[in-house]
């Protein structure tokens, strides 16, 4: 099989996988308009539209970080790990695929998230789903490869949110100012590094 | 024959901090003009900026010893990489106390989110106690020094990155020291600023190789323990 053949397989598999169980995507979905309920409650009345949209920023962080903790469960119980592996693949194909299967969760929470937002709220406009979008890739290419080292620890669902936060102020950052050639350069960088990285941290499980 | 080497080259660069330190703080107290701006204060300058261009050469040469980890498959750099981060961190915090000092005695508050490397610092220092989090839940092995390398890599894509992203989110006016023109201080000023970063360098070379040399002995003292049993 080719590589393309390879990601498009294994993102399948995942997707099924999620189809059949639905496990993942509805707890996101909850997650996330659970927390924007918290936030008008938390947020002072007559707070202006910059408040709350940083708020929708935090909020869609922790609901990635909701699927991308999920995202190795089966691997990690299932011993799916292990197969993976021997598949006569490169290994880089399984993040990718990974990767991909986490994006299409993450933009179908935030398709229910960002109307939710703007019906809550002050309304949202172009730039700022764009912002979304761009830092979507950041998130899954950055946390699908720090999920795949969190399974390997003993800490495990705890160890994830701490490696990941601190690379995601950057995305909050960006995504908050509305800096799109700044998200972009982002998924640039830590997407080929992540890509190139990943064999390294399945090689010797 | 190395054993001797080794120990007299932790003896000498611990000399060499300790004479160097002495040095700077007597450059910095008798011999630097005080500030027209900031007075007395401003001196802790030259002890903030080293000890950050400092815990940036840590990590830096943390990365460098993980990248030797991944492409060479050094196994002893794996430790090495450990110690430089490990000493990045106690530098970054000493960053980030001096910082926090000086924020109070120029601006009058303890924190300031204006300011730049403070920031940067905070990010930093949660990213790489993160690092110590991710090992320490690993089990010893090709597969630790992999998964630890890598994330030391991603710290030193991290620190321009996020330089770059506070930086576009930055309030306040920040003294910016080195510019496109060259430091801009004046000679006695310069001087002293090497001295202590000269200083500071060694304290960290001194610090890293008692470190290091204390790993090893560990390692070895296992590996003899497990020949006995």
């Amino acid at each position: 099989m080719t590589y393309v053949g390879d990601v498009a397989a294994l993102a399948r598999k995942d997707l099924l996988l999620e189809l059949r169980a639905k496990e993942t995507l509805p707890s996101m979905v909850l997650f996330v308009l659970a927390a924007l309920t918290i936030f008008h409650f938390a947020l002072p009345r007559g707070a202006g539209h910059h408040a709350a949209l940083g708020l929708l920023w935090a909020a869609l962080i922790f609901t990635a970080l909701l699927g991308l903790t999920r995202a190795f469960v089966a691997e990690r119980e299932q011993g799916m790990f292990d197969a993976l592996i021997l598949a006569p693949c490169d290994r880089s194909a399984i993040w990718l695929g990974k990767t991909i299967a986490v994006f299409a969760f993450l933009v179908c929470a935030e398709i229910v998230a960002l109307p939710a937002f703007a019906a809550f709220f002050s309304g949202i406009d172009g730039r700022t789903i764009a912002a979304v979008a761009l830092a979507d890739v950041g998130i899954c290419t950055v946390g699908t490869l720090f999920g795949a080292m969190a399974v390997a620890g003993r800490a495990r669902e705890l160890l994830l949110p701490l490696l990941f936060l601190p690379v995601a102020i950057p995305i909050v950052i960006g995504g908050v100012g509305g800096y799109l050639w700044f998200l972009a350069l982002y998924d640039a960088l830590f997407g080929v590094l992540a890509w190139a990285a990943f064999e390294y941290v399945v090689a010797e499980v | 024959m190395r054993r001797t080497f080794v120990e007299n080259r932790v003896a000498a660069l611990g000399g060499l901090a300790v004479v160097l330190t002495a040095a700077a703080l007597a450059l910095i107290i008798f011999y630097v003009p005080n500030d027209a701006d900031q007075g007395f204060s401003q001196r802790i300058f030259y002890f903030h900026v080293p000890i950050a261009l400092t815990s940036y050469a840590c990590f830096g040469w943390g990365a460098w010893k993980a990248l030797r980890v991944l492409w060479k498959r050094d196994e002893h750099a794996d430790v090495e990489s450990y110690v430089a981060i490990h000493q990045g961190v106690v530098f970054g915090a000493l960053t980030l106390i001096t910082g926090s000092i000086w924020a109070r005695a120029s601006w009058g508050v303890w924190w300031s989110w204006g300011e730049n490397q403070l920031v940067l610092f905070l990010v930093l220092f949660l990213f790489y106690c993160a690092y110590f989090m991710l090992r320490f839940s690993l089990e010893p092995g090709r597969s630790r020094a992999n998964m630890s390398a890598v994330y030391a890599l991603f710290g030193v894509v991290l620190i321009p990155v996020s330089f770059l992203a506070i930086r576009l989110s930055q309030k306040f006016i920040h003294p910016v020291v080195f510019n496109a023109h060259g430091p801009q201080m004046s000679g006695s000023q310069f001087l002293t600023f090497c001295v202590s970063l000269a200083a500071m360098l060694s304290l960290f070379a001194a610090l890293y190789h008692v470190e290091l040399a204390g790993k090893r002995l560990d390692s070895h003292l296992r590996e003899l323990r497990e020949l006995l049993t």
